[in-house]
């Protein structure tokens, strides 16, 4: 390739040039926003870095292909992947990546029709929806059902991965899903794992985390734990965490839903009582307490 | 003889770029656009064939430039236009419409004289290409 002189000497300001697409603000955001998830933010980071040098690549002339962004999010339950989508479609957005920078979260039903024919369409539709974009399916492991053959599911893998390979300036897929499921779809769908560049796994909160995200969902919904609610809802986490059906931040988030009803409760159950507006706002001790997550905390009496 | 119907038909062919900034500029307005092609080109012809549905909730015009080409895969002899329905009215109107596709040879119409009482003349414009059997017409 012949190489314009005048481009090599060309130089670049990056401070500059970050600020002018304002990723930077997105990614602080990611970070005051999503607690913990270190692994997953200096990946985003790592991401935003190379399509920022791309895109200055580009202006130089420097051509190179468009990179390949399709990427799968792996974890546990409630680990933030949807949310992590969200904001990597805004930063595909910003840095030019994807020309609308809409999100379309779809699970299998709105990808798989249910007779001879029908699943094409469907799958093309959403696909439409989704150019210029981000299409974000959640569980898709669903989408292929090892246990029967004719299945319509591998059908919409197949218009899927032919769209994934064509129109990579288009669309941007995300597949999301539990780790091990994922990974046995993967197995069985080489054609997916190969033509997705970003693998990102997203590990479980620890405890002190769970509790920053617990007071963060508090801040954002105007209520507050008082000192000793805090005790208690820090003992609750440890206790919750060992039970089955755990979900990371989701649970947190009912935890705290079904607090906000015993406070609620608590509250009316006195209707003399003259209340101020810290008293609505904070969670008490007692409202963690009744949680049934406590029960299995005092000596086994099978009571009722 | 090249067929005039529709916005930008005076014009040289579109290209896929200026047809794909076109649909960007009908969604952009929310309307949805539609594929039709027809082998039948009279003018009167406004029934044409429906290539799926009409697409509705699109925001980038790269869907409905794959459905395109799709369509001329299939129909690439034929006559395609692009239709964009406005729907804010509570019924859907047609607000652009533009043909994007056509066949390599266009051969044209007849005027047909049809001489009824008094002298007088009746005109009919026949299409050469529809004296052939649908499918057939453009070779």
């Amino acid at each position: 390739m012949d190489m314009d002189t005048a481009d090599m000497t060309d130089t670049v300001n990056l401070r500059e040039e970050l600020e002018s697409v304002g990723i930077e603000e997105i990614l602080t955001q990611l970070d005051r926003e999503l607690i913990g998830l270190a692994p997953v933010k200096t990946r985003i980071r790592e991401i935003a870095s190379l399509l920022l040098i791309e895109r200055i690549r580009k202006r130089l002339n420097l051509t190179s292909e468009v990179p390949t962004l399709h990427m799968s999010f792996t974890g546990n339950p409630g680990t933030g992947k949807t949310t992590v989508a969200l904001r990597i479609a805004s930063i595909l957005h910003r840095l030019g990546f994807v020309r609308r920078g809409q999100v379309v979260s779809v699970t299998r039903d709105e990808l798989v029709g249910q007779y001879i024919g029908h699943t094409a369409p469907k799958t093309k539709e959403v696909l439409k929806k989704a150019m210029g974009g981000v299409l974000f399916i959640d569980e898709a492991y669903y989408l292929h059902r090892p246990d029967n053959e004719r299945d319509y599911g591998q059908e919409a893998i197949e218009i899927l991965l032919q769209v994934m390979e064509t129109q990579r300036e288009d669309l941007v897929v995300i597949l999301a899903g539990y780790g091990d499921r994922m990974d046995k779809f993967f197995a069985s769908n080489p054609g997916f794992r190969s033509r997705i560049a970003h693998h990102i796994d997203f590990p479980d909160y620890s405890e002190p985390e769970l509790l920053a995200i617990a007071e963060l969902m508090l801040g954002d919904m105007n209520y507050k734990l008082s000192a000793d609610a805090r005790e208690a809802f820090i003992r609750y986490i440890v206790l919750r965490k060992t039970q089955p059906l755990f979900s990371n931040a989701r649970s947190i988030r009912n935890a705290l839903d079904r607090m906000r009803l015993r406070q609620a409760n608590r509250l009316v159950a006195d209707l003399d009582r003259v209340l101020t507006a810290d008293d609505i706002m904070s969670l008490e001790a007692s409202d963690v307490l009744a949680s049934r997550v406590f029960l299995r905390d005092k000596p086994m009496v099978r009571s009722e | 003889m090249r067929i005039t119907q529709g916005c930008f038909s005076f014009l040289p062919d579109l290209t896929d770029e200026q047809i794909s900034r076109q649909v960007q500029y009908c969604l952009e307005n929310g309307w949805a656009v539609n594929i039709e092609f027809t082998d039948d080109p009279h003018p009167r012809n406004n029934l044409w064939e429906m290539w799926g549905l009409p697409m509705f909730d699109l925001r980038d015009a790269a869907g409905v430039m794959m459905e395109l080409n799709q369509c001329r895969k299939v129909y690439g002899n034929s006559y395609i236009r692009l239709s964009a329905f406005d729907s804010s009215h509570g019924w859907e109107s047609v607000r652009l419409s533009f043909i994007v596709n056509r066949p390599k040879e266009e051969p044209g119409f007849r005027l047909e004289r049809h001489e009824v009482a008094g002298r007088n003349i009746r005109y009919t414009t026949k299409s050469y290409a529809a004296d052939r059997p649908e499918g057939r017409r453009y070779g």
